[in-house]
């Protein structure tokens, strides 16, 4: 029985409180500035313009968030799955055309974007000594909706100090190590780099033209080169070891800072399905693979002076510029939020995520552990995963989740009701703990091994839900 | 030989039934439920109405489980049990023949003959038909009445807050659930209820439901009036044993069984809410309605009925519940009044709370409560079991909270310096 009550409605009864209105006023007084810039004949001010275009989301969402304040604190997730923006409704499908097409307009038809670019230049001179382009403009963008639903989450969250460090993490290296100093290395004539990314998110990192561009200019190109190869051979390893892919994915990625902020509204939306589980992980690892071969490519390339694979290689970082880097990393990574939910491309596309999700596995500490039989198989968990990780059929057979997927953002735990869930960095002893349900040991285990043997089982079943022994409960742990 | 072994009823004790019967053997499985047509979270149906999960997100297992894991579904209305012939009638629908059956029917909203409680506005909330009434009944009202101060009626009175409709909560004891919780906990569930702008009652009866075609007001014994078009009547729940009566099995409060879950008639069992224990040699819990003891039941009684006859043994006792925002964990013996024997150590930091009992003479631990606070089971039990010092316990709790990464401690250290 699907259950249709009031799905797509507004909430029954909600109102607007007067401070509400006025936030949203001025939200569209917002709208309307950067609407100008892009259809108008430029007749305007632009830097006037963009300053009340900016100034109206900021001053707009603070009167808003101030209401949240007025709640107590707590989860509240009330109303997602009524309302048409976050339960893909209506308002819902109209943000996800506006954000797709933006990117379209961003990567090829920049020329539309003028009067929005030029509105920036006074920014853009005072940081970096050059006008703007359409990427300041896209990275004003995106840091602005990360410092903005930032804060937002700094309010929802309020009483859980992880959520709060993480997402002032988030904040901090969008706004320093993405935005702010990229800008500063232009303005001193230093190549535009970005501390935040590595290969093979930021996949020609490692590619020979930047480490000669990087090699042959002056300053300080080769400690960027230097950067580049320890935080991609070393620190990642290590810090991934130690705390799981969430170092990274949650508190340090400039894409997971935009899922974590802006992308929260929408985290739900996320297929949980094992059929989505199984395209993620052919998906994840194809992306992988492909980022694999073309730096293999492109060095072989550049060591034989172009002797081997020259056209080849050059086709292969074509195509993967465009397909990952542009389509699959930009329009839908960040425009398909509000249908498919906040991480598409960390789940299906992003090979960093897909090397840190094998460490992850493999080589680290991290796992959600459960607690003992609390849990009531409500769904919180699952439903609030961005990832898609079904993480209540753990919850409920008391496994630790080890899955390869989870960016450690902590929201299973934090939406559960009963107090079930915790992220880890244990020893990797007891990492894999096997379904144990507290209470199991009540339930008499001891069948006779002759009976046990003789168990008819159905090899499928047997397959999905393991049987338990005294072996897999060990017992528990004392001080 | 493989059997037929047919489950009424798809709750969590019915369908963890029909799961470790499937773990255990080739038996043929069929599962009838009235209610829906796969097994759901009934912890969720507050989620669903406040908006924070649909119907789907609630059902714990994807559609396709059940045919991969040969658990045949039926949906009907079990009416009778022919226990002769070993059938069972399903309204408007194809009898089925069992080798075993097991009752697994659940509960039903408690009534007090209270005037006015059959009119339309007035409801119950346990299963989702409840939901879809309720979802009917609170459209467009400007107040609900919830009448009963346990945990569903903290849960309706949240449901009703979220969509925005003021909330009367009246409460029939002194403070909120005192005759489970100590003072102390009670109290900050008080406060809870308030800050979240519910008018609460405590100390309220209802005495009537006023309205013509739909409820309009109710009455308190109080001699207050309190307009409204919605009530909400969770005083409690008692077994669903109507299949069971109308079949010739022996029945009390529930469905009578021993330790194996075996009624008196021969290849019947009940299990989960429905059932009652005859003798008190289980315990002084005869009837057990927790989402935790519904599973406990079947997943033992699925070794019975796959040939392995297995007694029911409860463990350490254990319950969590959330009162709006405020968490609560409970492990062991914590009860309100606590005996002489019993010393209560209470901590308490902002509005979270740790309640520690131990036995006076022996100083052995016994029970924990949290508020806003979350500990380890295991830890728990194992402590309890083990019988391990009070001091002991209170240096090591910081060690073994199970609150997210980075919360305060400061309550654990108060616990561990007390000790000294």
């Amino acid at each position: 029985m699907e259950y249709h009550a009031s799905l797509q409605l507004t909430t029954p009864g909600s109102r607007y409180s007067a401070r509400q209105k006025a936030g949203l006023a001025l939200i569209g007084v917002g709208v309307l500035a950067l609407l100008v810039m892009l259809v108008g004949n430029g007749a305007l001010n632009p830097a006037l313009t963009m300053g009340v275009g900016i100034s109206g989301f900021l001053l707009g969402s603070g009167l808003l968030f101030a209401d949240l304040l007025q709640q107590p604190p707590g989860v509240n997730n009330n109303g997602v799955w009524f309302s048409g923006a976050t339960a893909r409704g209506m308002a819902g499908w109209i943000m996800g055309i506006v954000f797709t097409g933006f990117y379209i307009i961003l990567y090829w038809a920049p020329s539309n974007l003028e009067q929005l670019v030029r509105g920036t230049d006074a920014l853009s001179i005072a940081l970096r000594g050059r006008p703007a382009d359409q990427w300041f403009l896209y990275g004003l963008f995106y840091t602005l909706a990360i410092l903005i639903m930032g804060a937002r989450m700094l309010i929802k969250y309020r009483d859980n100090r992880y959520q709060i460090l993480r997402t002032i993490s988030v904040m901090f290296f969008q706004l320093g190590l993405a935005f702010i100093i990229p800008s500063l290395l232009l303005l001193l004539n230093e190549p535009e780099f970005y501390f935040s990314y590595f290969w093979p998110l930021k996949y020609d990192y490692l590619w020979p033209s930047t480490f000669s561009s990087l090699t042959q200019g002056p300053g300080l190109g080769i400690f960027l080169l230097f950067w580049t190869a320890v935080m991609t051979f070393v620190a990642t390893p290590v810090l991934t070891y130690f705390y799981g892919k969430r170092w990274y994915c949650s508190w340090v990625c400039g894409c997971g800072g935009l899922a974590e902020t802006a992308g929260d509204p929408f985290r739900h939306l996320s297929d949980k399905s094992t059929k989505a589980w199984k395209v993620e992980r052919w998906m994840v690892h194809s992306v992988l693979v492909f980022v694999v071969v073309t730096t293999l490519t492109l060095w072989i390339n550049s060591w034989t002076g172009g002797g081997i694979l020259g056209g080849l290689s050059q086709e292969f970082s074509r195509l993967y510029g465009f397909f990952i880097g542009l389509i699959f990393a930009g329009v839908i990574g960040v425009g398909f939020y509000p249908i498919m939910g906040s991480r598409v491309w960390c789940r299906f596309g992003c090979p960093m995520a897909a090397i840190l999700g094998l460490l992850q596995k493999y080589l680290s500490r991290f796992r959600i552990t459960t607690n003992g039989g609390q849990c009531i198989s409500c769904g919180n968990c699952s439903t609030y995963c961005e990832m898609g990780i079904d993480v209540r059929w753990y919850a409920q057979r008391g496994q630790n989740i080890v899955r390869a997927s989870c960016v450690g953002c902590g929201m299973c735990a934090t939406v559960c009701p009963r107090g079930v869930l915790r992220l880890e960095n244990g020893s990797m002893k007891a990492r894999y703990n096997g379904p144990v349900l507290i209470h199991h040991n009540d339930v008499s285990v001891q069948l006779d091994e002759a009976w046990q043997r003789e168990r008819p089982l159905m090899p499928s079943v047997q397959e999905d839900l393991p049987i338990l022994t005294d072996k897999d409960l060990g017992s528990p742990p004392v001080l | 030989m493989a059997q037929h072994i047919v489950i009424i009823g798809n709750g969590v004790a019915g369908i963890t039934a029909a799961r470790f019967v499937r773990k255990l053997s080739t038996n043929r499985i069929t599962v009838v439920s009235s209610e829906t047509d796969h097994f759901y979270a009934r912890t969720a149906l507050m989620y669903i109405y406040m908006g924070h999960m649909r119907y789907r997100e609630t059902k714990p297992y994807e559609d396709h489980f059940w045919a991969h894991n040969k658990i045949d579904l039926v949906r009907g209305y079990a009416t009778q049990i022919d226990t002769q012939n070993k059938i069972v009638r399903i309204a408007d629908g194809v009898d089925i023949a069992y080798d075993a059956l097991l009752l697994a029917t659940g509960s039903k909203s408690n009534q007090f003959g209270w005037p006015g409680q059959d009119l339309p506005g007035v409801q119950g909330l346990y299963g989702m038909q409840d939901l879809a009434l309720m979802e009917r009944n609170t459209r467009g009202i400007s107040r609900g009445v919830v009448v009963g101060g346990g945990l569903i009626g903290i849960e309706m009175a949240e449901m009703l807050h979220a969509r925005h409709i003021p909330v009367t909560f009246l409460v029939r004891e002194k403070s909120y659930m005192d005759y489970l919780l100590p003072e102390e906990e009670s109290a900050l569930i008080n406060d809870e209820i308030v800050a979240h702008g519910i008018d609460l009652r405590l100390g309220t009866e209802l005495k009537s439901i006023i309205g013509q075609d739909r409820a309009s007001a109710v009455e308190t014994n109080l001699g207050g009036r309190i307009d409204c078009q919605f009530v909400g009547l969770t005083a409690g729940v008692h077994p669903n044993i109507d299949i069971a009566r109308a079949s010739g099995i022996n029945t009390n409060k529930g469905i009578l069984v021993n330790e194996f879950f075996e009624t008196n008639v021969q290849d019947v069992y009940a299990a989960g809410d429905c059932a009652e224990f005859n003798a008190d040699d289980i315990g002084s819990r005869r009837v057990e309605q927790l989402w935790y003891t519904g599973r406990a039941h079947g997943k033992t009684v699925a070794y019975t009925l796959c040939g392995h006859r297995t007694p029911y043994r409860r463990g350490v006792f254990f319950n969590s519940a959330k009162f709006f925002t405020i968490e609560y964990q409970t492990y062991g013996e914590v009860p309100a009044q606590p005996g002489p024997h019993i010393r209560s150590q209470l901590f308490r930091q902002g509005r979270t709370l740790l309640r520690v009992n131990s036995d006076r003479k022996t100083g052995r631990v016994l029970g924990f409560n949290t508020m806003g606070l979350r500990i380890r089971q295991d830890q728990c039990e194992a402590w309890i079991r083990g019988g391990t010092p009070v001091e002991q316990v209170l240096k090591s709790l910081a060690k073994v909270r199970f609150d997210s990464e980075f919360q305060s401690r400061k309550i654990y250290h108060q616990a561990a310096v007390s000790s000294n």
